[in-house]
């Protein structure tokens, strides 16, 4: 089976700083990472090609340097990677990103499956993968914790939900979204990470993929940002309670009456 | 994409609300989002309808009312049991392109966050997930959607102008509901599932419900959450207890999480659930970053920890300093007395 895998180059919180005034985290100066949702899709890509064959393309939508999590990808046993990459394709919201991606995924031709994390830690959207799904009029799966089976034409999979999960069959070609409890992502073996390093990894624009260039973009987002702001800032300030468990207990506890919660 | 022009723009008129059912059963995010587009419709001089597709749902639907509904459009139909995210797509923009709602509001739970982007798409329409804001100018209707991104660090507000209808997911207990009136009566409006809408779908082939799984965490008011502090899956039981007698959900940390003591369903943080909850309490939990984000924007945050110099203790708004395995015990003691 031929299976796409879409990655997002995130910013790092691992070593990010907490500001003392707001209590939040500060955002500039991030390295960046590839998406942690993401690392459980390519590792079930490179899994499932693993158990029934063909191959498996990580795809990314992203400024250049964004080709060091494509090159991840291809560490821990991607085949080939795409980075979509033109300033056409900037400012792009979720519903021109998930057209950019789905004409990428129709130039790269007869794929099977799409396989896509939850979400991405910055945006927190959860919108792209299920875009992608419409632009191309293919069946969806979110939430997967479990690929139950594979044929030629279907995959069945196991969806969480808030009150439970179910197992659903879909005819291929599909994306799914993934959640963390789908497996463990494996480490790049040192032959992994040299294959990386040699790959070339084509570069596609606009052109190259077919996409109206109304479609992408700034131009082709119906969403517009008009205004961004801190968060209202948290009270600094922290209340220390210390004593023995009796008296941490009842302190607490009148924290907790205190918001009418007991 | 082509904008629509004033005149397309002006034939959308009211807030939709797209009702959440779990195993048949309408959710509270539902009467919360009908609080929050009552407040919209009132300054647009509009009505509040409520889409609800199920099986059996029909008499329900009618109860949506009380909370502030003009209208309910009800979709009652065999094949809209269990969650066909194809069929509710076909479903939606049929009824989107027949009745042009200016404003569209879904829940953002695992449901709503897969079926209203294929929306969204199907329609060239905008769509802004989990705001903690909606506001509507009154001039030319757009809908003014605050949200927070990057784990809650920034306040972005959006709008979508161009394009009609516009969209929006709301997370549980964001929004207040109103109190219900069972006195305010609506209309109802009955729709059908056509048969092209059920072609080409995925197929459930079982459904499991699962107290497990049910860790709504966005859905809890209090979360009582633990890390490696609490030594093993005997340290969550004591969380659990002091759960339930405060009617809250238990969270963990990722560390927990991965040393097997609870399951994944409960874990808050950048791989986990982000909360918003009233009162977030961390037992054992030191604080790395990635969780930090998925819970620094409850309304307050308690840490409970023998050290005192973790992140956890030095951002919450009150820190317990001790033993929690003598604390804890003490409190599920204490406060069946009051």
């Amino acid at each position: 089976m031929k299976i796409v895998v879409c990655i997002k180059q995130v910013p790092a919180t691992n070593d990010a700083k907490i500001d003392p005034e707001t209590k939040r985290i500060i955002r500039e100066g991030l390295k960046a990472i590839l998406n942690p949702f993401d690392t459980y899709a390519v590792e079930e890509g490179v899994r499932l090609r693993d158990k029934f064959g063909g191959e498996v393309i990580a795809l990314s939508m992203g400024p250049a340097k964004a080709e060091a999590s494509l090159r991840e990808a291809i560490s821990v046993g991607v085949d080939k990677a795409v980075l979509l990459n033109d300033r056409a394709f900037g400012g792009s919201d979720t519903w021109a990103t998930s057209y950019a991606l789905s004409k990428a995924i129709q130039k790269i031709g007869d794929v099977d499956l799409v396989i896509c994390g939850k979400q991405a830690i910055d945006g927190d959207t959860a919108q792209v993968g299920p875009g992608i799904a419409a632009h191309l009029d293919w069946l969806q799966a979110t939430y997967v914790m479990a690929v139950e089976d594979v044929t030629s034409k279907s995959i069945t999979v196991k969806r969480m939900h808030e009150d439970g999960y179910d197992i659903c069959e879909l005819q291929l070609p599909a994306v799914i979204t993934v959640v963390k409890d789908i497996n463990i992502p494996r480490v790049p073996t040192l032959k992994g990470r040299l294959a990386s390093q040699k790959y070339e990894i084509p570069v596609w624009k606009p052109v190259d993929i077919g996409a109206d260039i109304e479609k992408i973009g700034l131009d082709g987002s119906p969403t517009r940002v008009v205004k961004t702001q801190p968060p209202p800032p948290r009270d600094a300030s922290t209340k220390r309670i210390e004593g023995t468990p009796q008296e941490c207990a009842q302190a607490l506890i009148r924290e907790l009456r205190l918001s009418s919660i007991v | 994409m082509i904008a629509l022009t004033d005149i397309e723009r002006g034939k959308y008129s009211n807030i939709w609300v797209v009702a959440e059912l779990l195993s048949g059963e309408i959710q509270s995010v539902t009467h919360e989002l009908i609080g929050a587009a009552r407040a919209l419709a009132d300054v647009r001089k509009s009505e509040v309808w409520v889409v609800v597709m199920g099986s059996g749902i029909a008499i329900q639907a009618e109860t949506l009312f009380a909370f502030g509904a003009d209208g309910v459009i009800v979709v009652d139909d065999h094949r809209l049991t269990g969650f066909i995210d194809e069929i509710e797509t076909k479903v939606m923009a049929r009824l989107i392109n027949k009745y042009k709602p200016e404003v569209v509001i879904c829940g953002a739970t695992t449901r709503g966050r897969a079926l209203i982007p294929r929306v969204a798409v199907k329609m060239s329409c905008g769509l802004t997930a989990d705001c903690t804001g909606l506001a509507i100018d009154l001039e030319n209707g757009d809908l003014l959607q605050t949200r927070p991104a990057f784990g809650g660090n920034i306040m972005a507000t959006i709008r979508c102008s161009n394009h009609r209808p516009q969209m929006a997911t709301v997370r549980p207990r964001v929004m207040k509901s109103l109190d219900p009136d069972p006195k305010r009566a609506g209309k109802v409006i009955r729709e059908d599932v056509m048969d092209t809408d059920a072609d080409k779908v995925k197929k459930i082939i079982e459904v499991f419900h699962s107290t497990e799984m049910a860790v709504n965490l966005a859905d809890a008011q209090i979360i009582i959450s633990g890390g490696r502090g609490m030594k093993g899956p005997n340290g969550f039981n004591l969380l659990k207890q002091f759960a339930s007698i405060v009617g809250g959900a238990v969270g963990a940390s990722r560390a927990a999480v991965d040393s097997g003591w609870i399951s994944y369903a409960h874990q808050v943080g950048q791989t986990g659930q982000t909360v918003q909850t009233k009162i977030y309490i961390a037992c054992g939990i030191s604080g790395q970053i990635q969780h930090l984000v998925g819970m620094q924007s409850c309304d307050m945050i308690i840490a409970i920890d023998k050290d005192r110099g973790t992140p956890m203790m030095q951002i919450a708004d009150v820190a317990v300093v001790g033993d929690l395995f003598e604390i804890i015990p003490e409190i599920i003691k204490e406060i069946p007395k009051l």
